[in-house]
């Protein structure tokens, strides 16, 4: 049997970085899943890639810019319709910081 | 016949002669989806209303006879990752089952510019994460060949919308296969764009250095008259291409007499249905006998491209979806005790199974340690496979593939094992890492009587030879003309 390419313990620490909230039998799944699909994914290391430049874009990338004008934006309502919790004229979440005992 | 099953251009040719009437149109459309699509399930939203009221501006127009534009009156379909303003936009997913645009992606202003009608928005894989729109957190959509097999995906109910004649047309996104996939999969004619050929802007973003949106039509003219409406370069999206648009329907007629036509070794494979690869070498034959020049070619990466595709695009992928927090649109699962809570459970309930897995698996390609291991590995193979097709594109015009290894698989029959899901697209990913254009165009039938499907790959920006070769091709057959069993049968 080969090592297994993800733990258990890696799967929760991704899963945190993601914000993801994942019940112990997703993260069994998951591990077990990501574990098939990365040990397909190890193929590329046959391939030498040393002096291989990577691509991020097949086109050529560049900055665009234009002149820094005023232009019309959209309505504060427009943009506040799809909020699923909001304030007046401001999105409402749950408190971020701990209250200073 | 039905004015349901009339190509674009045939629609566009009776409206012009006052034969039909784009209410008429639109009318039949409306009455076959409600018919027909309990069964199928192409639809997520039908824009009932809004699509009878633009249908009655184009019949005034038609009748004045001036300001007609290029597609007045002609009723499509859009895939429900492109933001249309006042309907709402799901991405087949949960996480955006409310979400109501305050905006038109570009894509569809030009489509209304153009006098399109919009007759409402197709199912999809949750966020154009999969090949068998079975990861729609709605419904399931139905092949019209076989209602116990898949239509193909992402991009799944607007491939189904086209070959049911449930819409004249419509347009998918394609990430690694999206559009020509369920193309092939429902005996339509789906065509991906050259990267950069068409806006992004409005599209619900997967992975933003592979995502293309373009044409499902029914035939190769429609497809090069639906790409026309909605290509050109748009300053609202950095990535499009600031290149003149070419008369695609200009292209069509002028035959492949001397154009040299390119088989990849790499594609006939082990694996393979043998009836989509006799198809396949018998639609060699075809643009042979028209004067085309066949060539073997080598792809030698080709067997690399899943592998790399499964790291960029759930690395893209990761970060794209990182936006759904549950603060500004979208869902907000309830009981979150702190911002950090609410974001895990919001993200928890609202994306399903599959996107989960992508973004675990995008993150983790990304993460501190596994960055250049797996990451930068794939950047640099991707480098690889496009150098594979520069050089092939130094000997031949096109390159001839079969579209998926396979015909339209059972519902069910992939759901347990991603990766078997994943190598579906075994023949389409390489193309978006390229960033070339491919089309898909039906080839024949299996034995079981499911559509084959026939990819063209083309060079950048040329989209007029795919479509030049894939009109020729379609002209001297008939595959095209046939329709599914669910299509011809007229609205009970």
């Amino acid at each position: 049997m080969r090592e297994p390419k993800i733990s258990l313990a890696e799967v929760e620490h991704v899963a945190r970085l993601a914000r993801l909230m994942l019940s112990p039998a997703e993260k069994e799944r998951m591990r077990s899943q990501l574990d098939t699909i990365l040990a397909y994914i190890d193929t590329l290391r046959q391939l030498d890639t040393t002096d291989v430049e990577p691509t991020s874009h097949v086109v050529p990338m560049v900055n665009v810019m234009r002149e820094d004008e005023v232009r019309p934006s959209y309505p504060q309502e427009a943009m506040l319709a799809n909020a699923p919790d909001r304030a007046g004229e401001f999105f409402r979440v749950p408190k971020i910081l701990e209250e200073e005992g | 016949m039905s004015p349901t099953a009339l190509t674009v251009h045939a629609a566009l040719t009776r409206l012009s002669a006052g034969e039909l009437r784009a209410s008429q149109l639109v009318r039949a459309y409306l009455d076959r989806i409600d018919a027909l699509d309990r069964t199928i399930g192409a639809y997520l939203t039908v824009t009932r209303e809004t699509a009878l009221e633009q249908a009655a501006a184009a019949d005034e127009r038609w009748r004045a006879g001036n300001g007609v534009r290029p597609l007045e009156g002609i009723p499509l379909a859009l895939k429900d990752v492109l933001c249309t303003r006042g309907v709402r936009t799901t991405c087949g997913s949960r996480i955006l089952a409310d979400f109501v645009p305050p905006y038109d992606a570009t894509v569809v202003v030009r489509l209304s510019a153009a006098g399109a009608i919009v007759l409402g928005k197709t199912n999809m894989d949750e966020f154009a994460m999969g090949s068998s729109t079975e990861n729609s957190a709605f419904h399931p959509t139905r092949n019209p060949w076989a209602l116990d097999r898949v239509p193909g995906g992402s991009s799944g109910g607007a491939a189904a919308a086209a070959a049911a004649d449930l819409a004249a047309g419509a347009l998918g996104t394609d990430t690694g296969g999206s559009i020509r996939q369920p193309a092939a999969l429902c005996g339509v004619v789906g065509l991906k764009p050259t990267y950069g050929r068409v806006s992004r802007y409005g599209l619900v973003a997967f992975a933003s250095s592979l995502d293309q949106i373009g044409p499902i039509g029914k035939d190769v003219r429609d497809a090069a008259l639906l790409l026309e409406a909605i290509a050109g370069h748009d300053p609202m999206d950095s990535t499009s291409a600031d290149q003149p648009v070419p008369d695609y329907q200009a292209a069509l007629g002028q035959g492949v007499e001397g154009l040299r036509v390119g088989i990849p070794n790499e594609y006939f494979v082990e694996g393979m249905d043998p009836e989509v690869e006799a198809a396949v070498w018998e639609a060699v034959r075809v643009l042979e006998k028209l004067g085309a020049r066949p060539a073997r070619v080598s792809l030698p990466h080709t067997p690399y491209a899943v592998a790399t595709y499964y790291l960029i695009a759930p690395a893209e992928a990761s970060s794209n979806l990182a936006r759904y927090d549950g603060v500004k649109y979208g869902y907000r699962a309830p009981g979150g005790k702190d911002v950090i809570e609410m974001y895990g459970r919001t993200r928890a309930e609202g994306f399903g199974p599959e996107v989960k897995r992508r973004i675990m698996l995008g993150t983790y390609a990304l993460s501190a340690g596994y960055y250049e291991a797996y990451y930068g590995k794939a950047q640099r193979v991707r480098t690889l496979i496009r150098r594979d097709f520069e050089r092939a594109f130094a000997e031949v015009d096109v390159i001839v593939t079969p579209t998926s290894p396979s015909a339209a698989f059972r519902l069910g029959e992939k759901t347990e094992d991603p990766l078997q899901m994943y190598l579906s697209d075994i023949f389409t990913i390489s193309v978006n890492l390229a960033g070339l254009p491919g089309v898909s165009l039906p080839c024949g039938f299996t034995a079981a009587g499911l559509p084959i499907g026939l990819q063209l790959i083309g060079q950048a920006f040329d989209e007029a030879t795919l479509l030049r070769v894939a009109h020729a091709y379609e002209q001297a057959t008939d595959w095209h003309t046939r329709r599914p069993p669910r299509a011809a049968g007229e609205a009970p």
